[in-house]
């Protein structure tokens, strides 16, 4: 903890331009885990309430050679990735089409404002009821828990496409449907690409939790697995690989977004912060 | 080739109406560089919007080559004033500049050979595949003016195309205009609220009153071309006709009999 907050300075410094430390934030992350393993070893937490970072790691080394944890991870792979599709498929879409059309959206405003607030967990006992406890059931809230931040965020892109680009398109002759894919489309992309990121992250969370609720086949399950077996080392390690897989699907949707949108003011010349 | 007549646009309806031009008569003949001057909000941008087909006037016609205007003709292009916002961010030049094309049913090796051409005609040989924001103001200027050229227009219409770059840049993009106008052989509608600047290009100034908007007068342009920034703007006569259109401007809005007789005088 204390290196932690002795990073605090160095990494302000870093924020004020003057050269990038890449390795500074690593620092701090590997100053904690030395705290942590102290506080565990000194015995200033008991240890079965936080292993020492190094029992951690190594009954999750042991456990990467079992196939059912591959399995495990495939499992919530594949009902966070199964989930998020439907729900790009039937968000983007219908948000581009509603968000184009003034009449489509007064219809179903008021709908979807009401739907949206619903928290996914409240739908779980339906979606069990209909699915039962296999991955379809995961994947049917997994896209329902992802269809709303990519629906709105199509919505508002298309609603602030700028006029004078618009009137451009027009002036030189493209009708409706080339305005749509040569304007519209592109400057909702901005938009839809945060909605990406965001549902992406919010699939993995519904998938996770899903599991350990309902007792579905995934990394959620096998949490709760080690839990009945009391190994908490173990069980904070498949927590640490939940947090390396959320973790690596931002890194890949950001990089998507930079790739996407290298146009756009807010990824030119790798000003992002 | 364009006559306007007659022609009103108000924006809205009721209390909140907003009259943009009060009524517009004139014509532009083939070949002719004609300005129309007039101040900040006299509606120089609506009238240019009503022009290119983008929004209906509220009465009155604008008819071009014999046709009336309801629809953005093929036959006009429009460079607008926000041209930073006109060229689309997500595509090369070449692309904004052929992405026009498409809709005139032009295929794509055709396409290529237009952008190339034009490009080249406004001095960006070197920059079709740079992205507009990586362009200096002047020459995000000059590819909105090729995409113009490029498709191929026989009116082109121009909104205040050189407010916003500074004096150096101005001159030279001027003198381009002028030099494209005849290696294109096009027609051009050129609207600006710099006296200077409408004299030194056109061959007629189309005075607009303050709103609600009418012609003040259409003031002949008599000067040898081709133009030079130095020895045209130091003839007598320049000066003369800056001073008198200066006049025009400034004078009071008040709708004196003296200005509808001037105006309808001049209209045709
Ligand atoms: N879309 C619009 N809706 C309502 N009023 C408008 C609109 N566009 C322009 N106006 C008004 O019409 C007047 C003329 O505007 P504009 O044509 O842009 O003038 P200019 O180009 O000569 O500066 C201004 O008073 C402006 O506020
Ligand atoms: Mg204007």
């Amino acid at each position: 903890m204390t290196t932690a907050v002795g990073a605090g300075p160095a990494l302000g410094a870093d924020d004020h331009g003057g050269q990038r430390v890449w390795w500074l934030p690593w620092l701090t992350v590997l100053g904690v885990l030395a705290s942590l393993e102290a506080l565990s070893r000194s015995g200033a937490i008991p240890q079965d309430h936080l292993p020492a970072v190094t029992t951690v790691l190594t009954a999750l080394g042991a456990e990467l050679r079992n196939p059912t944890f591959w399995l495990r991870v495939w499992e919530t792979v594949q009902a966070w990735g199964l989930g998020l599709a439907v729900a790009v498929v039937a968000g983007i879409p219908l948000g581009l089409a509603i968000g184009s059309n003034r009449l489509a959206y007064r219809i179903v405003r008021v709908l979807i404002e009401f739907v949206r607030p619903i928290p996914p967990v409240a739908v779980l006992p339906l979606a069990v009821l209909l699915f039962g406890t296999g991955v379809e059931m995961k994947v049917y809230l997994v896209a329902f828990a992802a269809f709303f931040p990519l629906l709105f965020q199509a919505l508002y892109g298309v609603q602030d496409v700028d006029p004078v680009a618009r009137d451009t398109a027009r002036a030189y002759g493209l009708g409706p449907a080339g305005c749509f894919v040569w304007v519209t489309v592109p400057s909702a992309l901005p938009y839809v690409a945060t909605g990406l990121r965001l549902s992406a992250a919010i699939a993995l969370i519904v998938t996770i939790a899903t599991e350990i609720v309902v007792g579905s086949s995934g990394l959620g399950y096998a949490i709760n697995e080690v839990r009945y077996a009391s190994d908490i080392a173990l069980m904070y390690g498949i927590i640490l690989v939940t947090g390396v897989l959320g973790l690596a699907i931002a890194i890949v949707f950001r990089q998507l977004e930079r790739r996407l949108l290298h146009w756009h003011a807010s990824q030119r010349q790798g000003m992002a912060a | 080739m364009l006559e306007v007549t007659q022609l009103t646009k108000t924006y809205g309806r009721g209390a909140s109406a907003v009259q943009a031009v009060g009524n517009l008569t004139f014509r532009v003949a083939p070949g002719e560089f004609v300005c129309i001057v007039g101040q900040s909000g006299c509606g120089k941008t609506t009238l240019l919007k009503c022009l290119s087909g983008l929004i209906p006037p509220t009465s009155g016609t604008a008819v071009l080559q014999g046709q009336v205007i309801d629809r953005p003709p093929d036959k006009l292009a429009l460079v607008f004033q926000e041209y930073s916002r006109s060229l689309l961010p997500w595509m090369t030049v070449r692309a904004n500049v052929t992405l026009p094309l498409r809709s005139k049913g032009i295929d794509s090796a055709r396409r290529e050979d237009l952008a190339e051409e034009a490009l080249t005609a406004v001095g960006l040989s070197g920059f079709f595949d740079r992205y507009p924001w990586q362009l200096s103001g002047g020459m995000q200027q000059r590819v909105a003016i090729a995409r113009a050229l490029a498709y191929q227009p026989e009116i082109l219409l121009m909104d205040e195309p050189f407010a916003s770059v500074d004096a150096q840049t101005r001159a030279d993009l001027e003198d381009l205009v002028l030099r494209l106008r005849d290696e294109f052989d096009v027609t051009v509608l050129f609207v600006t609220h710099d006296i200077d600047e409408a004299i030194y290009l056109s061959d007629r100034v189309i005075v607009l009153t303050p709103p609600p908007t009418r012609v003040r007068e259409v003031v002949d342009v008599n000067l040898p071309r081709p133009r030079d920034q130095i020895e045209t703007k130091g003839l007598p006569a320049f000066t003369r006709l800056r001073a008198h259109v200066f006049e025009l401007i400034k004078r009071e809005p008040a709708g004196s009999a003296g200005d509808e007789v001037l105006s309808d005088q001049h209209a045709t």
